[in-house]
């Protein structure tokens, strides 16, 4: 059963972060974390709007798959599940469009250095992969623990993302071997993150 | 049953989603109207949401913009003084720090979001719209089209050789132009030539190479910023590939016209012998000027075996039949790569680049 208590959903908060990182422990949302990494600027904008992105159609598609999509639905009482990717992909295409154009309302110097990849967050798996991973029915999430799953799990993907835009930035000066430069240094530097957050198992786990 | 529902259930989330996303393009898109100062002359108020270069065009103030605002030349330069916004990294290609200090922005990437004050080059104010009419038009090349047009309001265009003009291409989103040399000698005031290429895809070239005899269109101009040195000891080296012969044709056919006797070079490199073109117009040319001497080379001769001239990249023509040093004025278009290599072939021919001129595309 779910557990309700601000303890539990704190641990599942803190455990998106850390131990369950969906980047680190999932490798999902790979694409966009090696290309945007280049800048903390930058990375720190793109790991914001996948934040939100992610815990909006997290909230907004639990609310869709519970009222509508399974049997018995308050709305619709046929069982509607194989519709799920569909709709998934669906909101959050929706979605991004929305986030897209308040970018560029608002920051026009973050919509031309996200480029290609804002209307790419759209595929992002990381945010498929929060909205598919929070209707797994072993989980038993509520709309609360819902939400706190999707926002620490886009949390976490920008602290990712944050931490290996600085350490790019330490590696332009560093002497790596010919063979390793480029996408090989990002790939196993990637691994260690992932080895070091292990470190954090215990502290709290889904 | 479950299909009718699922149907249902799929068109009411479109449908949904869509409303949406109109209600936030109202809200979020909408700039309203947005006042604009150029060079302390009385402002206009412009719909915001639009690029600076479109919302100055819609006032008939014409910027060069050789790509039509793709952000890809970098000639539509204005000093945005107020209002621009950061500069964005599409831009910083073509700007220098000078000029990032001076506040110069790419007109096409800049926004109008708010109010605007800005600073434009005097001889902008110079750039007229012209409606003209298509005289006479021709097949040069397989994919290259040679149009006459007939000036009708102004009834004369003043020009430099070498100087190009942008014609509106119609189209359903915002204005779209393209950029073409002229062709024609300035001499000829009421009437201009263009040398289209046809490019698969492209808007300007598909709409010139459909435009039929008698239909009007709407060109701005001229622009570029060339100009030929008039002292007629000056020898004058000419370098095309393709259809970047038309300012060529331009420039020679003026100094036919001024100075028949004044030393002048043409080096015309095409791929095959089906794009050669002009070759009979500068041969009579050539012997009606004793100074001009014109090559004329193939890059891949293996599909022309008729062909008797010179073969090879036209770089190498240039490498071949011109001696070093002297006085002289260079003038390049083609492609990029053609560009770069004669570039580096001129500075072993101590020619200095404040005398070389070129315009790639």
């Amino acid at each position: 059963m779910p557990d309700f208590s601000i303890t539990g959903v704190a641990v599942i908060f803190l455990a998106a972060i850390l131990t369950n990182n969906i980047l680190l422990s999932k490798f999902l949302g790979m694409c966009s974390f090696i290309a945007i990494s280049r800048n903390l600027r930058t990375a720190f904008g793109m790991g914001i709007s996948v934040t939100f992105v992610t815990f909006c159609t997290a909230v907004l598609n639990y609310g869709i798959y519970y009222g509508v999509l399974v049997r018995d639905a308050p709305l619709c009482a046929v069982d509607l599940t194989y519709l799920t990717f569909l709709v998934l992909i669906m909101v959050i295409a929706g979605f991004v469009q929305l986030v897209e154009m308040v970018i560029e309302r608002f920051s026009p110097l973050l919509y031309y250095n996200l480029g290609i990849f804002l209307p790419l967050i759209t595929v992002n798996c990381a945010i498929l992969g929060v909205n598919l991973l929070m209707i797994d029915p072993d989980r038993h999430f509520g709309l609360v623990q819902t939400a706190a799953y999707a926002l620490g799990s886009g949390l976490g993907w920008l602290l990712s993302i944050c931490l290996m835009a600085g350490l790019r930035r330490r590696l332009e000066h560093a002497d790596i071997p010919r063979p390793l430069q480029g996408l090989g240094i990002i790939l196993i530097i990637t691994g260690l993150m992932a080895m070091a957050f292990m470190g954090f198992a215990g502290v709290a786990d889904l | 049953m479950t299909y009718i529902y699922a149907i249902l259930v799929l068109s009411l989330l479109g449908g949904s989603l869509s409303v949406l996303l109109l209600i936030a393009d109202r809200f979020l898109a909408d700039y309203g109207p947005c006042r604009i100062t150029v060079n302390e002359r009385e402002p206009f108020i412009v719909d915001g949401g639009c690029t600076l270069l479109n919302a100055l065009y819609e006032q008939r103030i014409f910027i060069p913009s050789a790509c039509g605002g793709q952000g890809t030349c970098g000639f539509c330069k204005v000093d945005v003084l107020d209002g621009g916004g950061p500069v964005l990294p599409t831009e910083l290609p073509f700007l220098s720090k000078a000029e990032i200090a001076a506040d110069t922005r790419l007109a096409c990437q800049v926004k109008v979001k708010q109010a605007l004050v800005l600073r434009i080059h005097p001889d902008y104010f110079n750039i007229q719209q012209f409606r003209a009419v298509v005289t006479a038009a021709k097949m040069l090349t397989p994919d290259t089209r040679e149009i006459l047009l007939e000036l009708i309001e102004p009834q004369e265009i003043v020009f430099h050789p070498s100087q190009y003009i942008q014609v509106e291409v119609p189209s359903t989103d915002e204005l779209t132009v393209r950029a073409y040399s002229i062709s024609s000698p300035p001499g000829r005031k009421i009437e201009i030539e263009l040398v289209v290429r046809l490019i698969p895809g492209g808007l300007g070239s598909t709409y010139l190479h459909s435009v039929e005899i008698d239909q009007e269109l709407t060109f701005t101009g001229p622009y570029g910023e060339f100009v030929l040195d008039d002292d007629v000891e000056t020898e004058l080296i000419c370098v095309a590939g393709g259809c970047g012969i038309a300012p060529m044709r331009s420039l020679i056919r003026h100094i036919y016209e001024v100075s028949p006797h004044r030393k002048c070079r043409l080096f015309f490199g095409v791929r095959k012998i089906e794009d050669v073109m002009y070759m009979e117009e500068f041969q009579q040319l050539a012997s009606q000027m004793p100074n001009f001497q014109m090559h004329y080379a193939l890059s891949e001769p293996k599909h022309s075996p008729q062909w008797k001239g010179e073969t090879g990249f036209i770089h190498q023509s240039v490498a071949k039949h011109l001696e070093a040093g002297g006085r002289r004025q260079v003038f390049l278009c083609g492609p990029p790569l053609m560009i770069e290599a004669t570039l580096k072939v001129l500075d072993k021919k101590e020619i200095s680049r404040d005398q070389i001129f070129y315009d790639e595309f």
